[in-house]
């Protein structure tokens, strides 16, 4: 842990001193052939890697979904699994060219970072799983309990704010990695376990008995998490902005990864300009014509890639709620394109 | 003509030719204050440079940071502290919780260590087995994957805290830890403080009056039943006088954990135990390698003046063999104190945890911080090669070497 955090410190303090920061990203990356896309070590439904090492999840298609705009190939990128306290560190030194690792977007981290939030990906909020066998029903009823939570999180000050808010005790176990706090949760060291809830239904899948555990319905906090580039390149800036657009847009349009060559062909004023048949937005982005039809080819669309990964084609589960379309009652709306 | 003594040269010049440039005089001085120079400008410059580039990026830089609110709690604190500290004490407390992991580990390993070599080095058939499986076993297995066992093992050995092992009914062992009660100072604490201050100075100046005693004069005087009076039967008096100087704060079941008393943390017990057991396998060879170092001779000779083989040990061996252990020993006291930042896998909060780990992911200013916390593992490892140095500087001339 504390070697990784080292060298991406040395790696920063050199990258620093090496070149200002006029990077161009989009040329770097499609030079060396690959997009570098910095990812969780491990949250099922977000990014986590198979028994094969094949990384799937919500972050993780945006980097596909990146990587299919700019080379039309998918597979064209190389995942970097980052503990929480490194991801930062990591796309401020160019380690990543994309960190799409469930980070929420607070006002301090988009500007003191030298990093900007590129959109929300997921509107989640933070909640708390406990055993069952407590016979908890709410977390006003938590007072003195030990609670479990991974260092570097916004997850750490919320906990401390909530508690301190409803005058209640408590005692917090901060772990390096998500990994090593759901094992002490397991192991009884805590009797309860804090992250944003969609991680909480990630990682109870990772429990030996998950029908034990149970979710409070309370959540104590905003938490939009999405993508994060560095400062200084607005067309990189521009490019992972409007691939998240493109997703949400095609969504809207019902355009579908296996539709997509069909409604190409259609004769929708909306559509042609959308998919590319009118107009040269994507060669203004400094991508080519197709730039969205690449993207749904590779991934689909946002509610798509919501259902296949968190939502209910997936083990998780989770309903659209918040993060359904603006005019289904979901906070998820893209400005158009045009 | 006379001859002229020639004058012996300048002393301070010489000095100063050779501390700076060594054998080959001036030139070597030149080339040193040269060299001297571009590493000060190459320094310069990727301060300078880091600068620059951190403020075109819009990071943020310097130290103000740690006048800001942490905003986040810790779980075992020696000083007080509250979400709404700021930065700088989030370092102290981590800072703290390094140095007690650390000084608890020395002082266990160096037991331990001492107790392995001894087993070892025993005629006793068994002993020595057991101390030889011991560090053969111990020093070759990873430390990391020993304290996750230790904590792991921990945890899953003891009871929730509703179903906790109580002991007397005054003191309790569960996953959360152990409770113990907690002294609060009464009417007669001060009193109480100042009678045992003076019970320790006097036997403390007893002893210095015995030894004097018996190096100056071959006189040898008893002094151990006025030690006891004077650290136990003092006390006792002043308590039967002035009351008890303190009452217990009983620890007591409430909700989820327990309310009052003191708590240890399992990820303290864990973290000291793994670290202590594994630097003590190296402890325990290089203290037998000391024992053996001095000659086979001095125990015969120890054991024809008709003392133990314990007496003989501990006056005429070990005394020896300090001058050989004390330097690599001082190396074990650094991997130790440099091992605990491992602490951040079980949750334990040390310096690496919440001030290189947490506040460095809530600040983001990862140079001045990761800075920081190198600065203070240097400054501990100097300090703790520096005190070795003096004690071994003191046996070397008590043994007149």
């Amino acid at each position: 842990m504390k070697r990784v955090t080292l060298a991406l410190t040395l790696a920063l303090a050199a990258g620093l001193t090496a070149q200002a920061a006029d990077a161009q990203t989009l040329k770097t990356v499609k030079d060396r052939g690959m997009l570098s896309c910095g990812v969780s070590q491990g949250l099922p439904g977000f990014s986590s890697p198979d028994d094969k090492g094949n990384w799937t999840g919500l972050d993780v298609d945006v980097c596909r979904a990146i990587a299919g705009a700019i080379f039309n190939d998918p597979t064209k990128v190389k995942y970097v699994p980052l503990s929480a306290k490194d991801r930062f560190t990591a796309l401020q030194s160019g380690e990543v060219d994309v960190l799409s690792r469930n980070t929420t977007w607070t006002i301090s981290r988009d500007t003191s970072l030298g990093a900007n939030f590129t959109g929300v990906t997921y509107y989640d909020g933070q909640g708390f799983m406990v055993k069952k066998s407590l016979k908890v029903n709410s977390a006003l009823e938590l007072n003195s309990a030990s609670v479990c939570v991974q260092t570097g999180t916004t997850t750490e000050q919320n906990l401390a704010d909530y508690f301190k808010a409803n005058n209640m005790k408590y005692e917090v176990i901060a772990f390096g990695t998500n990994d090593e706090t759901v094992k002490a949760y397991e192991a009884g060291r805590c009797d309860v376990f804090t992250t944003d809830q969609s991680g909480l239904y990630a990682n109870r899948l990772k429990l030996a008995n998950p029908g034990d555990h149970m979710v409070l319905p309370e959540i104590i906090s905003k938490e939009p998490l999405g993508p994060m580039v560095r400062h200084g390149d607005d067309q990189w800036f521009d490019i992972v902005k409007w691939t998240l657009f493109a997703m949400i847009t095609t969504e809207e349009l019902g355009v579908t990864a296996k539709n997509v060559d069909e409604k190409a062909k259609q004769e929708n004023p909306e559509l042609k300009r959308v998919l590319g048949t009118d107009g040269n937005f994507g060669e203004q982005l400094g991508l080519s014509k197709d730039w969205v039809v690449r993207i749904v080819k590779a991934v689909g669309n946002y509610g798509e890639v919501f259902d296949r990964n968190v939502g209910a084609g997936s083990p998780l589960g989770i309903n659209r709620g918040l993060n359904n379309l603006w005019n289904k009652g979901g906070l998820q709306y893209a400005p158009p394109i045009r | 003509m006379s001859i002229e003594a020639r004058k012996p040269p300048r002393q301070i010049a010489l000095k100063i030719r050779r501390v700076l440039g060594g054998k080959t005089g001036w030139n070597g001085i030149a080339v040193q204050f040269a060299f001297a120079a571009v590493l000060g400008w190459i320094a310069y410059e990727i301060v300078s440079n880091a600068r620059a580039n951190l403020e075109n990026q819009h990071i943020a830089a310097g130290f103000g940071f740690l006048a800001n609110n942490a905003g986040f709690d810790v779980n075992q604190t020696l000083i007080s502290y509250t979400g709404s500290d700021t930065f700088l004490r989030v370092f102290l407390v981590g800072l703290l919780n390094t140095l007690v992991v650390s000084v608890v580990g020395i002082v266990f390993a160096t037991v331990i260590g001492f107790i392995v070599a001894l087993c070892r080095l025993s005629p006793n058939w068994l002993l020595a087995r057991i101390g030889e499986i011991y560090v053969e076993i111990i020093r070759n297995l990873p430390v990391l994957f020993q304290i996750l066992f230790w904590y792991l093992a921990v945890l899953a050995a003891l009871p929730n805290p509703r179903q906790s092992i109580s002991l007397l009914g005054i003191a309790f062992v569960s996953n959360r830890g152990l409770v113990i009660p907690r002294p609060i100072g009464e009417s007669g604490f001060e009193a109480f403080l100042a009678v045992l201050a003076f019970g320790i100075v006097g036997s403390v100046a007893l002893r210095i009056h015995a030894r004097r005693a018996l190096f100056q004069r071959g006189q040898v005087i008893r002094i151990w039943p006025y030690v006891l009076g004077l650290l136990f039967g003092l006390p006792l008096v002043t308590m039967l006088v002035a009351g008890l100087p303190f009452s217990f704060e009983l620890p007591q079941l409430k909700g989820f954990n327990f309310a009052g008393g003191s708590r240890i943390i399992p990820e303290f017990v864990a973290l000291t135990l793994a670290l202590s057991t594994y630097t003590a396998a190296f402890i325990a060879e290089i203290v037998r390698a000391g024992i053996l170092s001095v000659h086979s001779g001095q125990m015969e000779a120890g054991s024809s003046l008709g003392l133990s083989r314990g007496t003989t040990l501990r006056l005429v061996v070990v005394p020896q063999a300090m001058r050989v252990i004390v330097p690599p020993l001082t190396n074990q006291y650094l991997n130790l104190t440099k091992n605990s930042s491992l602490a951040v896998a079980i949750g334990y909060p040390d310096l690496v945890s919440v001030f290189a780990g947490t506040s460095l992911s809530q600040t983001g200013q990862a140079i001045e911080i990761i800075a920081m916390t190198m600065g203070v593992y240097l400054l501990i490892s100097l300090i703790t090669s520096a005190v070795m140095s003096v004690y071994g500087w003191r046996i070397s001339r008590s043994l007149g070497a």
